[in-house]
């Protein structure tokens, strides 16, 4: 099963509930699609580590070819290319990989060339295998990296936990598309209620079962509860603001490996998520 | 000399547009015959590349060089191609800089930004 960890922003405890529900299954996979800044492995420090460069396919032009009638550029909806005194100019970084200009050049003018733009990290964490995605600093889109994550994640019983990148944009999309369950971190602000709002919106539009993990909970009103009782969200678990927490988690620890208390509590957390996952009727069998 | 400057609207009392890329206008001034003309910008509303899409646009109506009070690397690197000179704006007002350009008193923009290559939610 595929569990996807999701919110509208940073910080707000997507890879704290990841990484340590990852840790307390008996054998799971924990994959970060959060490609453009991938943080699980400090946790992880996984080893055995096998790389694999992922590449992208980036136009170029034959300039004997090329008859200037500017059809490519026309076509590109990114404007990654621009015609300029008899010659063709290629931006990669605007590209977007389509091929389209490829197809439209009337001259076969254009070809394509590989470009690399990150890597895939694949090692092993005790009972956790660890697969991290690296998107290159400077590059458009990570989509093609994610893709390359989550093919080959068994869909059987087997646990799979997706750390997905922040926000609820395409890169998000693409990280939850093969979800069976979405779980989406809440902070106890209005702020945090605005962004669990996003990722709610998100998992809705895309059909998908979810409940919510509110962390970082304080006594008193907690307006991310309030929102989830008013849209009928089912709540998950609940984690306390807890320093003893806060510290292991900032010197890359995981928690459920150092502590019982923790491990306690991420178990009965991932029991409750894999009912869940269970009672949904599957989808696509 | 044939000139471009994003404007905010199709009216020499306008001012300058604050994006070279996104602006919905561009001001085309001849400085030796003073005619103007005024272009939309059919970038302005680009998912991306839009200097990219502008600088062509700048290019394609033969302009010698473009006032602007910025301009990202992409627009910048299609312009340099072309041998557009860059000019940094220093006032709002589209004629106070046509004749600090004619009196020589507009410096080059060396200041190229990196670009908002975002895409979304990031």
């Amino acid at each position: 099963m595929k569990i996807a960890v999701l919110s509208g922003k940073g910080g707000t405890g997507k890879t704290l509930v990841s990484v340590n529900l990852a840790s307390v299954a008996k054998e799971s996979i924990y994959i970060d699609c959060d490609v453009e800044e991938p943080n699980g492995h400090l946790f992880f420090k996984p080893t055995d580590i096998k790389s694999e460069k992922i590449s992208i396919k980036i136009p170029f032009a034959d300039e004997k070819l090329c008859k200037g009638c500017r059809k490519c550029v026309d076509f590109c909806k990114f404007n990654a290319l621009a015609y300029i005194i008899n010659k063709l100019i290629v931006f990669d970084e605007v590209c977007h990989s389509c091929g389209g200009c490829v197809i439209f050049c009337p001259e076969q003018a254009l070809s394509e060339k590989e470009k690399i733009i990150g890597e895939v990290q694949r090692g092993v964490s005790e009972n956790v295998a660890v697969i991290t995605g690296i998107l290159n600093t400077g590059e458009a889109s990570g989509i093609p990296i994610i893709k390359k994550l989550l093919c080959g994640i068994p869909a059987g019983n087997e646990i799979s936990l997706i750390d997905c990148p922040p926000g609820s944009a395409c890169i998000v999309m693409e990280s939850i598309k093969e979800a069976d369950y979405c779980i989406l971190v809440a902070e106890p602000t209005l702020f945090g209620v605005h962004n669990l709002n996003m990722v709610y919106e998100l998992v809705r539009l895309f059909d998908k079962p979810y409940g919510a993990v509110l962390n970082k909970c304080l006594e008193g009103e907690n307006p991310a509860e309030n929102y989830c009782l008013e849209k009928d969200i089912k709540i998950l678990g609940k984690i306390s603001f807890d320093s003893e927490l806060g510290t292991l988690n900032s010197n890359a620890l995981i928690s459920v490996r150092e502590n019982k208390k923790y491990r306690d509590m991420f178990s009965s957390l991932l029991q409750i998520v894999t009912k869940e996952v269970q009672h949904e009727p599957v989808i696509n069998p | 000399m044939k000139i471009a400057i994003p404007v905010d609207e199709k009216s020499l009392e306008t001012s300058v547009g604050q994006s070279f890329g996104r602006t919905p206008y561009y001001l085309i001034y001849d400085t030796v015959s003073k005619e103007s003309v005024f272009l939309d910008n059919s970038a302005v509303a680009s998912q991306g590349g839009a200097g990219i899409k502008a600088a062509q646009t700048i290019v394609d109506n033969n302009v010698n060089a473009l006032l602007t009070p910025r301009c990202g690397e992409n627009a910048a690197e299609v312009l340099k191609a072309a041998h557009i000179k860059l000019y940094k704006t220093i006032k709002a007002s589209i004629k106070d800089n046509i004749d600090a350009l004619n009196e020589g008193k507009l410096s080059l923009l060396e200041d190229i930004h990196p670009g908002f290559h975002g895409h979304g939610g990031k």
